[in-house]
């Protein structure tokens, strides 16, 4: 249906909808995010949960201290190699469709510890990232926008026909190996299904 | 409190057999050690921490430190006959000292309010006299820290209660801290490496591929 069409009807007093966009609608306006975090980050990720940033505005008010009950995981910090089986764990055992926020230079790549021996070098390297927010740490304003980003991602979802959500396809995975502790690094290093890096081509 | 070498005396004293050196520290902190044997640490601190001049209740800090095998040049002046003349030179003298780890403890006296007191404790060396007495019997803050060290550098502690990683996961292998420690290799993607981490990105990077001349060729074809 035309947009002009659309705007029409509605002087008139006659909404108009697809069972998509009610569907989206209500899913973007209702983010229950994962009550987890990690390093410094969590810290500002509660600020935006708190009174004066204030994410209820937008949907996600409610943290929810079980995987089993949200729909957002917010990778708030440093992801050590020892806690990345944890986090995947975590990931796996929440229900579809979930969505995964990588907030700060840490859970993007490592971040200031890159160089460290203990230090997963980004959450990517096993699980999903749908938004990612640079910053060490983030400010809130920043976490709300990657918020507005992942909600603007959601709308955009298609139920049906090709090119449709991930989570409503039945063959692509909801659910990633929980890397196994080795005795010199975690096993595998990265999960290669999802992990690509750029090939560096220099002299 | 009283001086280090008095200290030192008292402890030689109380204890019959224990070797105890004093370690200087040319550094501005100016903060020396007493270096305590193996085989008499255990009585050593007893007596600090029950005598009741010095009452050392209190273990703040435990370190570990990893000392490679190091090579000392110096120069040392030589007399020696030169055309019939005796002559001073300056000859080369290597010296080669082995490796060891070593444990520092800060001990302080909450009762009588001084410290610290610092104490060194050194391994045979780096490979497989890794052994050391553990002070957690009479330092209980001791423990968790004694830990890390035997996490971290390796250092078995005897008579610790519960010697297992803090840190690491207990399949790890490796001490971390220890100097010639390399971690594994997930340098697959650095878009900005330099120096250290540049070489080691390095091995990674695509082959370029051979060019002959004919990309050139094509390029100048679409104009």
């Amino acid at each position: 249906m035309n947009e002009g069409l659309l705007s029409e009807l509605k002087k008139q007093g006659i909404f108009v909808t697809s069972l998509q966009e009610l569907y989206n609608w209500g899913r973007l306006n209702s983010i229950w995010p994962l009550q987890f975090g990690l390093a410094c980050c969590a810290i500002e990720m509660i600020a935006t949960a708190a009174s004066r940033y204030d994410l209820a505005r937008f949907g996600g008010e409610v943290f929810r201290p079980s995987p089993r009950q949200a729909d957002l995981i917010i990778v708030a910090g440093t992801v050590t190699k020892k806690m990345a089986p944890q986090v995947v764990r975590l990931y796996n055992q929440m229900p579809d469709p979930k969505y995964v926020i990588a907030m700060g230079a840490c859970a993007i790549s490592g971040g200031p510890f890159k160089q460290g021996y203990n230090v997963l070098k980004g959450i990517d390297r096993y699980i999903p990232v749908d938004v990612y927010i640079p910053g060490c740490p983030p400010r809130p304003e920043a976490l709300l926008h990657a918020f507005m980003e992942l909600q603007r991602k959601i709308e955009e979802q298609r139920l049906t026909g090709a090119g449709k959500a991930d989570h409503l396809e039945a063959s692509l995975p909801s659910e990633f190996p929980v890397p196994a502790f080795g005795e010199h690094d975690l096993q595998p290093p990265a999960n290669p299904a999802l992990f690509r890096p750029p090939a560096v081509e220099r002299n | 409190m009283e001086s280090l070498e008095r200290i030192k005396a008292r402890a030689e004293e109380a204890v019959p057999g224990a070797t105890i050196k004093i370690i200087p520290n040319a550094s501005p902190a100016n903060q020396p050690s007493l270096l305590i044997d193996s085989d008499h640490t255990l009585a050593v601190v007893q007596f600090l921490r029950n005598d009741a001049a010095l009452r050392l209740d209190f273990c703040s800090n435990v370190t570990g430190v990893d000392w490679l095998d190091r090579t000392v040049t110096t120069k040392v002046k030589v007399k020696t006959l030169i055309d019939g003349e005796e002559k001073e030179i300056e000859q080369p003298q290597v010296e080669n000292f082995p490796g060891y780890l070593e444990t520092v403890y800060h001990l302080y006296s909450i009762a009588l309010k001084h410290g610290p007191v610092v104490i060194r404790l050194r391994t045979a060396d780096r490979a497989d006299g890794v052994h050391l007495p553990s002070l957690t019997p009479v330092y209980r803050s001791a423990e968790f820290q004694e830990r890390e060290i035997f996490d971290l550098y390796g250092i078995r502690f005897h008579g610790h209660p519960d010697l297992r990683r803090i840190l690491m996961w207990d399949e790890f292998v490796d001490h971390p801290m220890r100097k010639d420690y390399r971690e594994p290799d997930d340098y697959e993607y650095e878009p900005t490496p330099h120096d250290e981490v540049l070489e080691r990105a390095k091995e990674h990077y695509a082959a370029r591929p051979q060019l002959d001349g004919a990309e050139n060729l094509a390029a100048d074809e679409h104009g």
